[in-house]
């Protein structure tokens, strides 16, 4: 064989990135690589430095040090760029005097692509019966839809979606989290942003945390919350000695609203050898993990940039919140309604609730 | 909506295959000139404003023609341009002024600038096919409208004096116009892109063409002679003149020479931060 053709595979390379603005990091030496395949999440707090690092890795913003590359490639030298790298960074990186279809084909023309390909993107994300109108009258869910039918557009290996549910309704967002698992599952590289736990744990199945422009973890998802969560027991017995037999065993124990005890530092099997032992009887052992919100909270509280650095309260801990994947996992926090464990439908076709009459909000434009 | 898209997953490497040519980029700016309303608006504000400014002022001068103090019958033999499409073209050229601002301003603005670059990274590809697009159409139009005013003034001025084509310098004044406006235009985008701001970009192109010129006009000596000679539309605006005007101190194509410089040179500053500053 006289040539071989390197298989690209879509790896997005960070390296020792920063970006200083002034006296201010907003990126510090961030090193991570996103792989193909998975749907990777980009997790931290408002401010934590992920959308300056997606756009320092697609070239908008200059970074003051390090690089990024896909496939060994500096996005800015990539040759027809959309075909190889889909980013929605925001909704309103668009003129609102222009139709859908109009800001679709000047971005499809600057990649030699063909019109049709504006039309089937349109279809894709069920934009087809407003192709025609300004982007002005858009709702904001209408508005994402467009960014990510723009990032489509080049059938790339690499998509980049920076908070893509914002603003969306719930089944808007079952629709992004069912279309970016199906990219993932195709072997694209999926990388996605998110300041909420809660979303990413239904949809990534890697997740990238940061806060204050710092990486703080780098795993699997279930990894992630293995290692963060704060394990406790939900203890109920008709008996008031447990407290004292509890904490003479050198566990925190601490009254719940419900009359049920939270006890931390024994595990449940001990717990229940321990009651029974005195003869004491329980109604309810259950050991729980800390809600993802919490790991998350709990991961990057020194990093918040704004806001107050408390953790949550305790005893917020919703009873019986398990790891992602398993049965039941609810949103725990997220507080999206009707889309726990409802899975990954099919995406919906065009409704009318997302892609009717434009919404009355009147958005200005200029 | 059952799949995703109709072509697999592509497996090319990212930097292989040839560039996009020159052809794609002019006929995507294209797509953003002509699907925003303002480049419409802009337009036939240019047509109406030069339209009407021209037979306004050309209709009062022929009614007025044997008024004592009206010089128009010496102004028309040493000056013709002057008063065949000078008034018309001094008022319309800051619609296309604005149109130029616009073309740039609004894509910052709205931040579809980011959808822009997204496209293109190496930026400085995008700005050239959009120069080259944005000059292309003002040629065409600004052709246009010089020889519908042409014809309307001439017209009007013809029972009085006969003005054609023909006559010496005119062919020369006519191109050297379409040129100046053309000039004019790229100007007032070379400072959208230096301002980034819609209304202040505006505010500038307009103080720059009509306010300053006049200021400079009240400084005595040869210095600010000097600077009010070679000051962007003062020197542009020489190559509408069938002939070098006694007390210029360029000549019609020279002046248009320096202008063209001197926009050049805002362009390359334009194109310098574009390239350097964030997007």
């Amino acid at each position: 064989m006289l040539c071989t053709v390197t298989e690209t595979t879509g790896l997005i390379d960070v390296r020792g990135l920063s970006k200083r603005y002034g006296d201010k990091v907003a990126v510090n030496d961030l090193s991570f690589t996103v792989e193909p395949g998975r749907v990777t999440g980009f997790l931290g707090p408002n401010g934590a430095g992920k959308s300056t690092t997606m756009r320092m890795i697609v070239g908008l913003d200059h970074p003051s040090s390090g690089s990024a590359t896909i496939d060994g490639v500096p996005y800015a030298q990539l040759r027809k760029p959309l075909t190889v790298v889909g980013a929605l960074l925001e909704a309103k990186a668009l003129h609102p005097g222009r139709s859908a279809r109009n800001h679709l084909l000047y971005l499809a023309q600057t990649q030699g692509l063909p019109a049709r390909r504006c039309d089937e993107v349109l279809d894709l994300v069920g934009l087809s019966a407003v192709a025609g109108k300004r982007a002005k009258g858009f709702s904001l869910g209408m508005t994402q839809r467009l960014g990510i039918a723009a990032a489509m557009l080049g059938n790339p290996r690499v998509l980049m979606l920076d908070e893509p549910v914002n603003g969306l309704d719930p089944e808007g967002i079952r629709w992004v989290r069912t279309f970016m698992r199906q990219l993932a599952a195709e072997g694209r590289t999926v990388l996605v942003s998110s300041h909420l736990m809660s979303e990413m744990a239904q949809t990534a199945d890697h997740l990238v945390v940061i806060g204050r422009g710092h990486l703080i973890a780098n795993c699997s998802t279930q990894e992630f919350i293995a290692r963060s969560s704060e394990r406790s027991v939900l203890v109920r017995s008709p008996d008031a000695r447990l407290r004292d037999l509890l904490a003479a065993e050198g566990a925190q124990v601490a009254a719940e609203p419900d009359g049920g005890l939270g006890v931390s530092g024994l595990e449940a099997p001990q717990i229940g050898e321990l009651a029974a032992r005195a003869g004491v009887v329980l109604h309810e052992l259950t050991p729980r993990l800390a809600s993802l919100e919490e790991a998350f909270m709990e991961l990057t509280a020194d990093s918040v940039e704004y806001g107050q650095r408390a953790g949550t309260a305790p005893g917020a801990v919703p009873p019986g919140a398990t790891p992602p994947g398993g049965p039941g996992y609810a949103a725990a926090g997220g507080g999206f309604p009707g889309n726990g464990a409802a899975g990954h439908g099919a995406p919906p076709s065009t409704s009318p609730q997302t892609t009717g009459v434009p919404s009355g909000t009147g958005r200005s434009g200029s | 909506m059952t799949t995703l898209h109709d072509a697999p997953v592509p497996a090319a490497p990212p930097s292989a295959g040839p560039r996009v040519p020159l052809g794609g980029l002019l006929l995507s700016e294209w797509t953003k000139i002509r699907t925003v309303r303002s480049t419409v608006w802009s337009l036939i504000a240019f047509a109406v404003v030069t339209i009407g400014a021209s037979t306004l002022i050309a209709s009062l001068i022929a009614a007025n023609w044997n008024s004592p103090g009206n010089d128009a019958a010496h102004t028309l033999t040493t000056d013709p341009t002057s008063l065949v499409f000078g008034p018309g073209f001094f008022l319309g050229q800051l619609a296309l002024g604005v149109l130029g601002v616009i073309v740039v301003s609004g894509e910052y603005s709205t931040g579809a600038i980011r959808s822009s670059l997204l496209a293109v990274p190496g930026r400085l590809p995008m700005l050239a096919a959009k120069i080259i697009v944005f000059a292309l159409l003002e040629i065409v139009i600004s052709a246009v409208m010089i020889f519908v005013v042409f014809f309307i003034t001439t017209s009007i001025f013809s029972s009085h004096v006969s003005i054609t084509i023909s006559q010496p310098g005119m062919v020369g004044a006519c191109i050297g116009a379409i040129f100046y406006l053309t000039v004019v235009g790229l100007f007032a985008m070379s400072v959208g892109g230096l301002i980034r701001h819609t209304a202040g970009a505006i505010a500038t192109v307009v103080g720059i063409i009509l306010v300053v010129p006049s200021l400079i006009g009240l400084i005595p000596g040869t210095v600010a002679q000097h600077i009010s000679a070679y000051f962007f539309t003062n020197a542009g605006v020489l190559v509408a003149q069938t002939h070098q005007q006694p007390g210029d101190l360029l000549s019609p194509w020279q002046g248009l020479g320096v202008f063209v410089l001197e926009v050049a040179i805002l362009l390359a500053a334009g194109a310098w931060l574009l390239k350097r500053r964030d997007a």
